[in-house]
């Protein structure tokens, strides 16, 4: 059974459709990366699969449960257990430290676990920086923290909107080294991206035109594919 | 850590680190907590402050003999003078009247303790000085201006003593009172002087009290006395204690009324300020949702940064409410207000519920937030 697998959504706002008639599945551990221009429903199709909003046609199943259809309670609760999203903009939590950024996940999921939280911020090259508040982070530390936040509560799903869309050609390339190692680790991630290269990072590329999936590309220098 | 740990981590950090935000939150809080606090300080000192302005308009109780008795006997004035709290008495002015001649022309001659009697009639205004010696009276105006005497004079007064028997003794005139009343046409002495005169009775005709208290507690006394001291008739001078009783009825009715409209307004001040707060999370509160808080942690969340500038708040407002009370005191009384323990926990508590309620709204919008709509990238 695929982890995620939508079938014939469509999201319609007003007088616009934003996703029509979108099919599409990801695997246990796939890495699949979403692209397309502004206003091809990239934003609307992340929303959907990651319980911020629901579809007004068709079924969405993670792992197994409908999310279409479920209540917006139920949906925090799915969110909580099975997503980590990490953002474009961060979003981290500016009068909590980086260690506190991370621990506030914690916290909504089950109990803070302050080494727990230390031993994640470690994973991703930030031990050195867990007291700092992220004002006296840089961008990449910042997306770093919030990677590391997506982390911790050990999600079935990481769903990355533009991950390296305000970070340099340096810490774009230390966040997607994270992303290939989560990839080798099992976890199944979705990256909703503009940049080919990061895209190029999956193991298949999902491309989105006016609310329909226009092609789907499998990347052969996709890290996954190697595995294969 | 357990989760409550890092509940009050997670609030006691945003109160701190966003200092330059939550400062107005807290002013707003501790400006109303003070004015509350001073007001209510205000309210409970009013009766003392106003009970003591009443009191430089004389004698508010008075006991006098029972029907049937002619004289109170010292005994019976001690013992239902003793039944009145020491604390709360300003002056206790037993008097004797006596009719005496002075070239011939009778007036009424008072004896008393002159101490109490000037602690008890504040408001006599005497020229010349009260008596210190023996031999030294006071003498109203009227009798002042019928035997044309003035401070400083002797004259000879002649009258019978107890026993029946004429005096004749020589007294100086120390001073002429005026208090526009019946005080005016009697000639004061002290009680010593009174018996040395007329002879020890063992009576008085009557016994002045001028008490800090209200009507309310003034009756009680009377009724304790009237139970007690059956020989005793206490009366109340009702045209000072009723006229006290409206004036600080008023007075109370007003500071209530002010208190009212303050915490209203420390009310709409705080839930304004964190209507603020919360537009300015949006982003921080959408976070929270994606990350799979529930609403009843947002709103436990802000309800809790809430009640805490409130009770920080409190915390000022009992303590510069204290300083606004004495402010209050010093200039509008003339008096200093005694610090009420009692009310520093209630100014805390209203503190912290007034907060808690301006809270309400703007949480409960908190929870309205969509994180799909304020997370979404730019």
């Amino acid at each position: 059974m695929s982890l995620l697998e939508i079938r014939g959504i469509s999201k319609i706002y007003g007088n616009v459709n934003a996703l029509r008639n979108v099919d599409m599945t990801v695997e246990q551990g796939e890495w699949l990366a979403v692209m397309g221009p502004s206003g091809s429903g990239k934003t609307t199709m992340m929303n959907i699969i990651g319980c911020m909003d629901k579809p007004s046609e068709g079924t969405v199943l993670l792992d197994g449960i409908d999310i279409s259809t479920e209540s917006a309670r139920n949906l925090t609760s799915i969110r909580r257990d099975k997503i980590g999203l990490i953002f474009q903009q961060f979003h981290l939590i500016n009068y909590l430290t980086a260690l506190e950024n991370v621990m506030v996940a914690q916290y909504y999921h089950s109990m803070p676990d302050e080494k727990e939280a230390l031993q994640a911020l470690d994973r991703v090259g930030l031990l050195a920086r867990a007291k700092h508040l992220p004002s006296q982070l840089s961008g990449g530390e910042q997306q770093r923290v919030c990677i590391a936040r997506a982390l911790i509560n050990y999600p079935m799903l990481v769903l990355a909107d533009e991950p390296t869309g305000n970070l340099d050609e340096a810490n774009e390339e230390i966040v997607l080294d994270i992303f290939r190692k989560l990839h080798e680790e099992g976890i199944t991630i979705v990256v909703v991206t503009h940049d080919p290269e990061v895209a190029q990072e999956a193991q298949r590329t999902v491309i989105l035109e006016h609310g329909r999936i226009a092609r789907i590309v499998v990347n052969e220098s996709g890290k996954g594919q190697e595995g294969e | 850590m357990t989760k409550r740990s890092m509940y009050f981590k997670m609030i006691a950090s945003s109160l701190i680190r966003r200092r330059s935000r939550m400062f107005v939150a807290l002013l707003a809080v501790a400006v109303g907590a003070t004015i509350l606090s001073g007001l209510v300080t205000i309210y409970y000192d009013i009766p003392r402050q106003m009970g003591q302005e009443f009191r430089s308009y004389g004698a508010n109780f008075i006991l006098v003999p029972a029907s049937g008795e002619e004289a109170l006997s010292e005994t019976s004035a001690e013992a239902a003078v003793s039944l009145i709290p020491s604390d709360e008495v300003v002056g206790i002015a037993p008097y004797r009247y006596e009719t005496v001649k002075i070239n011939e022309q009778p007036f009424m001659a008072a004896g008393t303790e002159l101490e109490e009697a000037r602690k008890a009639s504040p408001y006599w205004f005497v020229s010349g000085d009260w008596p210190e010696t023996d031999g030294s009276v006071l003498i109203g105006q009227e009798v002042a201006d019928t035997i044309r005497l003035l401070p400083g004079n002797t004259f000879t007064m002649t009258g019978t003593d107890g026993n029946g028997e004429s005096f004749s003794r020589e007294f100086r005139v120390s001073g002429v009172v005026q208090t526009g009343g019946t005080e005016e046409a009697f000639i004061f002495m002290s009680m010593a002087d009174f018996v040395a005169a007329m002879g020890e009775s063992g009576a008085y005709d009557v016994v002045e009290c001028s008490i800090s208290a209200p009507q309310t507690e003034l009756e009680d006394i009377a009724a304790s006395v009237t139970e007690r001291v059956p020989d005793v008739a206490p009366r109340l001078v009702t045209r000072v204690t009723r006229s006290e009783g409206t004036v600080l009825t008023k007075l109370q009715a007003l500071v209530f009324l002010v208190t009212a409209v303050v915490l209203l307004l420390t009310m709409i001040c705080v839930a304004t300020t964190m209507m603020a707060v919360v537009a300015e999370r949006r982003k921080e509160i959408g976070l929270k949702k994606a990350l799979g808080a529930p609403n009843r942690n947002i709103i436990l969340e802000f309800m809790g940064e809430g009640l805490l500038l409130g009770c920080l708040g409190g915390v000022l407002g009992v303590i510069l409410g204290f300083g606004f009370a004495q402010l209050i005191g010093v200039n509008v009384f003339s008096r200093s207000v005694h610090f009420q323990a009692a009310l520093a926990p209630v100014t805390l508590i209203a503190s912290v519920l007034i907060t808690g309620l301006a809270c309400m709204i703007p949480v409960r919008s908190a929870t309205d937030v969509d994180p799909a709509i304020v997370l979404r990238g730019e």
